[in-house]
């Protein structure tokens, strides 16, 4: 059982990184990434949302949206998946916020260090597309726990390499029409065909 | 004139793709085929002219504190409209866009644009700004699909193009324009060439 979790960990953090391998949540990716210590703020602000809102969302779709879900309340005929979408952005959105009030009361130094990016995170496709790869890959609650933090763990750890080469980058000399985005994107795809390498892999 | 300068500058003077950095999330895994491509442009056109349209024509009677919501639910509904329509008349192109289609939603354009356009001017050149935007982010998005299709596999659309070597021809398929990292590269490139020709748009450091 344990090995079950531990192979789903290590296939959201490596095998199916959400920013190399399905370009989840690039706005911000490419955006927030020019220096490492703003990167490692973000990271962990979607860590976290991220190990939140979907096995609250693997919840809501299990019990409320799913084919013959309603039944506990007797109406075992509804199907209400069509509204999946909106309802994950609401929980999303609503998530960030008691987060961000949360940090405040309590952390307000991670509050003030975290900034912008908190509110930020509500559009990043990397949260939204996480629940919805829950959906599609019927986990369990257990297994929506896991792959939340590990998809999570993932994202930040890419960011966090992207930051890192693009300090060091400063120092080349590059093209003028390259300079900025477009020697970035080149320096993804770069890091992306490294992630393939662990494509294949079976735990 | 004005008209005519919101639809066409987007493409490529104020690419949302190559210079504002927006929207970039949601495109690049589905550009694997050509027909996919034109499906998320058509999807994503649509969705966001329509979002312009619908926000600036209530965009009087949104209290600016709960903006962003009433845009998100004005945005979801019609991606999940999109999404039902898909289902329903391209069933087999829904299902390989997967995921991808319910993402317009936190497609930054889309939202970028309600915000920084829609919640300001009239409904007609929301609307036309929309469409605009929603080009500009086709254009790259077709580039792309054009090339990895072409060079991955050989064909455009599903037609032979390119004779492969397994069936006879000549092309000996390059297995890397399937896989993502090319996407990059050739989003890259579109940048490169984009900024030789503007000379407007390079950044300095």
């Amino acid at each position: 059982m344990f090995e079950h979790y531990l192979s789903l960990f290590l296939k959201a953090v490596f095998v199916e990184n959400l920013a190399l391998s399905f370009f989840l949540g690039m706005c911000t990716f490419l955006a927030v990434s020019k220096k490492v210590s703003t990167s490692i703020g973000l990271g962990i602000a979607v860590v976290v949302v991220q190990s939140i809102t979907i096995p609250v969302n693997n919840l809501i779709y299990n019990y409320l949206l799913k084919e013959g879900a309603l039944s506990w309340a007797g109406m075992p005929e509804v199907d209400l998946s069509f509204l999946g979408v909106i309802s994950y952005i609401g929980v999303i959105a609503a998530m960030v916020q008691i987060l961000e009030m949360t940090l405040d009361k309590f952390f307000p130094a991670l509050y003030s260090a975290l900034g912008i990016f908190l509110p930020l995170i509500t559009v990043n496709c990397a949260i939204l597309g996480g629940s919805l790869f829950m959906v599609e890959r019927d986990y369990t609650f257990v297994e929506s726990v896991v792959f939340g933090v590990g998809s999570g763990t993932g994202w930040a750890l890419a960011i966090m390499a992207l930051a890192g080469i693009r300090e060091k980058m400063r120092y080349s000399d590059v093209p003028d029409g390259l300079r900025g985005l477009g020697i970035t994107f080149i320096t993804v795809g770069l890091m992306a065909l490294g992630f393939l390498a662990f494509s294949g892999i079976q735990l | 004139m004005k008209i005519k300068e919101t639809l066409f500058n987007p493409l490529f003077k104020d690419n949302p793709i190559a210079l504002q950095i927006l929207g970039i999330c949601s495109a690049l895994a589905v550009t694997t085929k050509l027909e996919t491509s034109l499906v998320m442009s058509a999807a994503v056109v649509a969705v966001c002219g329509f979002s312009n349209l619908f926000v600036s024509i209530i965009r009087n009677h949104i209290p600016s504190s709960i903006r962003i919501i009433a845009q998100m639910i004005v945005i979801a509904s019609l991606v999940i409209l999109t999404d039902q329509i898909l289902k329903a008349f391209l069933y087999d192109v829904a299902k390989g866009l997967s995921v991808y289609i319910s993402l317009i939603i936190t497609n930054c354009i889309v939202m970028g644009r309600t915000e920084g356009f829609a919640m300001k001017n009239g409904p007609f050149i929301s609307f036309v700004d929309g469409i605009g935007n929603g080009l500009g982010y086709s254009i790259v998005l077709i580039f792309v699909g054009f090339f990895r299709e072409l060079f991955g596999s050989g064909t455009l659309m599903g037609y032979k193009v390119l004779p492969l070597v397994a069936d006879g021809g000549w092309y000996q398929p390059n297995g890397m324009a399937l896989l993502s990292p090319s996407a990059f590269f050739l989003i890259g490139f579109f940048i490169w060439g984009l900024r030789t020709w503007k000379k407007d748009q390079v950044e300095t450091e």
